[in-house]
C-alpha cells in the first residue's frame, strides 16, 4: 500500500474518534482492519492525531493479542485454541497449519476444533481437513 | 421511529406492532448465531427467502434470522411456527422441501427431526426435545422468539416494560427489589448486584459511570456472546434500569472483538434506542438522562478484572491496580462505577416486571435464579443451558448433555475456566450454586463448562490452562509473571517426560504464593485448575513423574 494512500486511510479512521484519547484501542482495531496491521508510520499518525504519546500507543498495541505490527498473508488464518477445542484436537490441526495466528476462543465450540479463515468460520476440523480447506483460498 | 415519551406510548406501540401481526401466521425462525453460521446457516437464511420470494410466499410466511437458542450442536436450526415444528443440521438443499411440504402441506419431515437416543424416536415439537425440556430458560429462550436486529420483535415479547415499570419507581425501591431478589453477579465472583448498585449510589461525586462487561475471555464459554448477539435490547434495558437507579447518566460496554455479530447486533440495538428515545435525554419523560457507548476490547483475558477492563475502557494498557479503594467509589477515570456482567444485567428487567419475590423462589438458599452455562467439550449436546441454581452437575452433564460420545467414560468437568477447577466424578451430585462449586476447589466462573472423557489427560488440562494463564499475566505482578512461568515449567517436565519427586510439592508451594501475594484475581486463582487436578487426580501426576507414562495417552512421554 502506497504510504500516501495509507496516510488517508488513517486520517480517515482518526476524522471518525474526534482526538478522543480513550478511543485509541478502538482507533487501532479500525486502522488494523483498514490497513491489515499496524505499521510504524501509522502508529505515529495515530499518536500524533489523538494527542497520545507513542510510547502509549506502542505499549496498548503490543499488549493486546488483536494487533500486529508486523504485515500478515492475504488471508489470515486463525485456530481457536480455546479449551473446548484443546480437548477435541486443535494442536493437532495447528501442526497441520504454516502461517497463521491463534485465537482463545470464538464462542463456536459445538464445532470443535474451529478454524478461521479471513471471515470464514470452519468448524469440526481435522487435520485432515486442514489441507482440503486451505485449497480453496490459493 | 417516532420517540416514545411515557410509558403510554410505548403501549400504545408494542399494541400498534401486535395488531400487524397475526400469530396464526407461519413463521420460520433460523439460528443465525456465530455456531450456526460456522455451519453454514447464512445459506440457509438466503435460501429461505429466495425461494420465499420465488413463490410469491411473501404475504403469507414470515423468514426470521433469530440469536442462538442454545442447542449448537444440532445447527442449522431452524423452528417453523406456530406448531413449534423442529428441524434440526438443515441444509440450503432442505429448503424447498421444507416450503413445500411443511409450509405447503403441514407436513412434517421426518428426516429433519431430531431423534432422543435414549427411546429412539423422532421428536416433532422444540420443546420436547429432551436438552431443552429439562431447562428453565428465562434468559436465553428469547432468543428464540426475536430477530436481534428488530426493536419491534423486542417490545413485542414485553420488552422495556421493566423500564417504563422502573422509571415510575424511586432508585431506592429499585435497589430494594434487586436485593431482595437476591441477584448474584453473573461474571464469576458472585457479588450481590443490589449491594454493589447501593455503593455506587451512596459514593460520592456527581459523575458515575455504569459498565457491562462484554468481553468474555474465558475460553469455552459464549453465553455473553449468545445474548448479546441474541437479544441485546435485554442487556440494554438492564442497563438503562441499572443506572436510573444508581444515578448515573453514561454506560459503557466494552464488548470482546473476537465477536464480530455482538459487536454489530449491539451497535443496531443501541442506534434503535435512541431512536426511540429508550437512550437519551428524558427517556419516557422521566427527567431521566442516559447514554450508551460501545467499546471494543484489544483481546485480554486479564481485561475482565473491573480494574483492568477500566484502564482499557481509559485507552491504556489494560493492567489491573490494587483494590484498596473499590471501582464503587474510584473506578473509571476516577469517578465511582457499576460494573456487571451480560447475563447479570439481563436478569434485570425480568427481576422487576415478576418481583423479587416471584425471582427468589428460584434457585438455592444463597445463589438465585437461573444460570446460563456453556456445556462444551467430549458431550453428546454441546450448547446453551439455562437451569436453576441448584442442579446438579449430573443433570446437566447426562440428563440435558446426553452424556460423553463415543461410548467413552465421563472424566472431569472444569467449571469456572483457567481460574476454575476439575470436578472428578465422585463430586457429579453437587448442586451447582456459587458456594457449593467454590467447597469443590472450582468455582462457578462465568459459566464455561467442559467436560471431559477418559482420553483427556488431567496433567496436559492443568498444563493447557497454566501456559494459557502465562500467556494472559499482564506481568505486572511478580508472583503472578514468574509463579505461572515457573509451574508451566515443571508441568512441561511432566508431560515431557523429565517429571522429578518433588515436582508436585513445588506446585503447591508455587501455588500458595500466587494465592497469597498477586495482585488481582487472575493471578490468585490462576493455580485452581493444577490444585484441583492434584486434588482429584494425585495419581496421573505420580504415573507421569514416576512411569514416564501418560495414562490417557495424550502426553508424549
Amino acid at each position: 500500500m502506497a504510504v500516501r494512500q495509507q496516510k488517508e486511510k488513517v486520517g480517515h479512521v482518526l476524522s471518525k474518534y474526534k482526538k478522543d484519547k480513550s478511543a485509541l484501542i478502538d482507533v487501532l482495531h479500525d486502522t488494523q482492519s483498514e490497513i491489515g496491521y499496524l505499521p510504524r508510520e501509522a502508529l505515529d499518525q495515530v499518536s500524533d492525531g489523538l494527542g497520545v504519546p507513542l510510547s502509549r500507543v506502542y505499549s496498548v498495541a503490543t499488549f493486546f493479542k488483536a494487533f500486529s505490527l508486523e504485515p500478515r498473508g492475504r488471508h489470515l488464518i486463525n485456530v481457536c485454541m480455546g479449551t473446548a477445542c484443546h480437548v477435541r484436537g486443535a494442536d493437532r490441526v495447528l501442526e497441520k497449519m504454516e502461517t497463521l495466528e491463534t485465537v482463545n476462543c470464538v464462542g463456536a465450540c459445538a464445532l470443535g476444533p474451529m478454524v478461521i479463515i479471513g471471515e470464514d468460520y470452519h468448524g469440526e476440523m481435522t487435520p485432515e481437513k486442514v489441507s482440503e480447506v486451505l485449497k480453496n483460498y490459493k | 421511529m417516532a420517540k416514545i415519551k411515557s410509558p403510554g406510548d410505548l403501549e400504545a406501540l408494542r399494541k400498534s406492532i401486535m395488531a400487524k401481526r397475526d400469530p396464526a401466521k407461519p413463521c420460520i425462525t433460523i439460528c443465525n448465531g456465530t455456531g450456526c453460521q460456522a455451519y453454514g446457516s447464512k445459506g440457509v437464511v438466503a435460501a429461505f427467502q429466495d425461494e420465499v420470494k420465488k413463490r410469491k410466499l411473501g404475504v403469507k410466511v414470515d423468514v426470521k434470522a433469530i440469536g442462538c437458542p442454545g442447542f449448537c450442536e444440532r445447527g442449522t436450526l431452524v423452528v417453523i411456527k406456530p406448531e413449534d415444528i423442529f428441524y434440526q443440521r438443515v441444509l440450503p438443499r432442505d429448503v424447498p422441501e421444507i416450503l413445500s411440504e411443511t409450509i405447503g402441506k403441514g407436513n412434517v419431515i421426518n428426516r429433519l427431526l431430531f431423534t432422543d437416543r435414549a427411546t429412539n424416536q423422532k421428536v416433532t415439537k422444540e420443546n420436547d426435545v429432551p436438552f431443552y425440556k429439562k431447562q428453565m430458560r428465562l434468559i436465553i429462550g428469547n432468543n428464540g422468539l426475536i430477530d436481534p436486529t428488530s426493536i419491534d420483535d423486542y417490545l413485542a415479547i414485553g420488552g422495556y416494560t421493566a423500564l417504563a415499570k422502573a422509571l415510575k419507581m424511586t432508585p431506592e425501591k429499585i435497589i430494594a427489589e434487586v436485593k431482595k431478589s437476591g441477584l448474584r453477579g453473573r461474571g464469576g465472583a458472585g457479588y450481590p448486584t443490589g449491594s454493589k448498585w447501593e455503593s455506587t449510589r451512596r459514593a460520592k461525586g456527581k459523575v458515575k459511570y455504569v459498565i457491562c462487561n462484554a468481553d468474555e475471555g474465558d475460553p469455552g464459554a459464549f453465553m455473553d456472546r449468545s445474548l448479546v448477539e441474541g437479544n441485546p435490547h435485554s442487556v440494554l434495558e438492564g442497563m438503562i434500569i441499572g443506572a436510573y437507579a444508581i444515578g448515573s447518566h453514561e454506560g459503557y460496554i466494552y464488548i470482546r472483538n473476537e465477536y464480530p455479530l455482538a459487536v454489530r447486533n449491539m451497535g443496531i440495538a443501541i442506534a434503535q434506542a435512541q431512536a426511540a428515545g429508550l437512550l437519551g435525554r428524558n427517556i419516557m419523560g422521566a427527567g431521566f438522562s442516559f447514554k450508551i457507548t460501545m467499546k471494543r476490547g484489544g483481546g485480554a483475558f486479564v481485561c475482565g478484572e473491573s480494574t483492568a477492563l477500566m484502564a482499557s475502557l481509559e485507552g491504556r494498557v489494560g493492567e489491573p491496580r490494587a483494590k484498596y479503594i473499590h471501582t464503587s467509589e474510584q473506578g473509571l477515570w476516577g469517578k465511582p462505577s457499576n460494573l456487571n456482567n451480560v447475563e447479570t444485567w439481563a436478569n434485570v428487567p425480568l427481576i422487576i416486571n415478576k418481583g423479587a419475590d416471584w425471582y427468589s423462589k428460584i434457585g438455592t438458599k444463597n445463589s438465585k435464579g437461573t444460570k446460563i452455562f456453556a456445556l462444551v467439550g467430549n458431550i453428546i449436546n454441546t450448547g446453551l443451558v439455562e437451569v436453576p441454581m441448584g442442579t446438579t452437575l449430573r443433570e446437566i452433564v447426562f440428563d440435558i448433555g446426553g452424556g460423553i460420545p463415543k461410548g467413552r467414560k465421563f472424566k472431569a468437568v472444569q467449571t469456572g475456566g483457567p481460574s476454575g477447577g476439575m470436578i472428578p466424578e465422585k463430586l457429579l451430585d453437587l448442586p451447582v450454586d456459587f458456594d457449593e462449586l467454590t467447597k469443590a476447589g472450582s468455582m462457578m466462573g462465568s459459566g464455561g463448562m467442559i467436560v471431559m472423557d477418559d482420553k483427556t489427560c488431567m496433567v496436559d488440562m492443568a498444563r493447557y490452562y497454566t501456559t494459557f494463564l502465562e500467556g494472559e499475566s499482564c506481568g505486572k505482578c511478580l508472583p503472578c509473571r514468574e509463579g505461572l512461568r515457573q509451574m508451566r515449567y515443571i508441568l512441561d517436565g511432566i508431560t515431557g517426560g523429565r517429571g522429578k519427586k518433588g515436582d508436585i510439592k513445588l506446585l503447591e508451594e508455587l501455588s500458595a504464593t500466587l494465592v497469597d501475594a498477586s495482585l488481582c484475581q487472575l493471578g490468585s486463582t490462576a493455580s485452581n485448575p493444577v490444585m484441583s487436578s492434584i486434588r482429584h487426580f494425585r495419581d496421573e501426576y505420580e504415573t507421569h513423574i514416576k512411569d514416564k507414562k501418560c495414562p490417557a495417552g495424550v502426553c508424549k512421554l
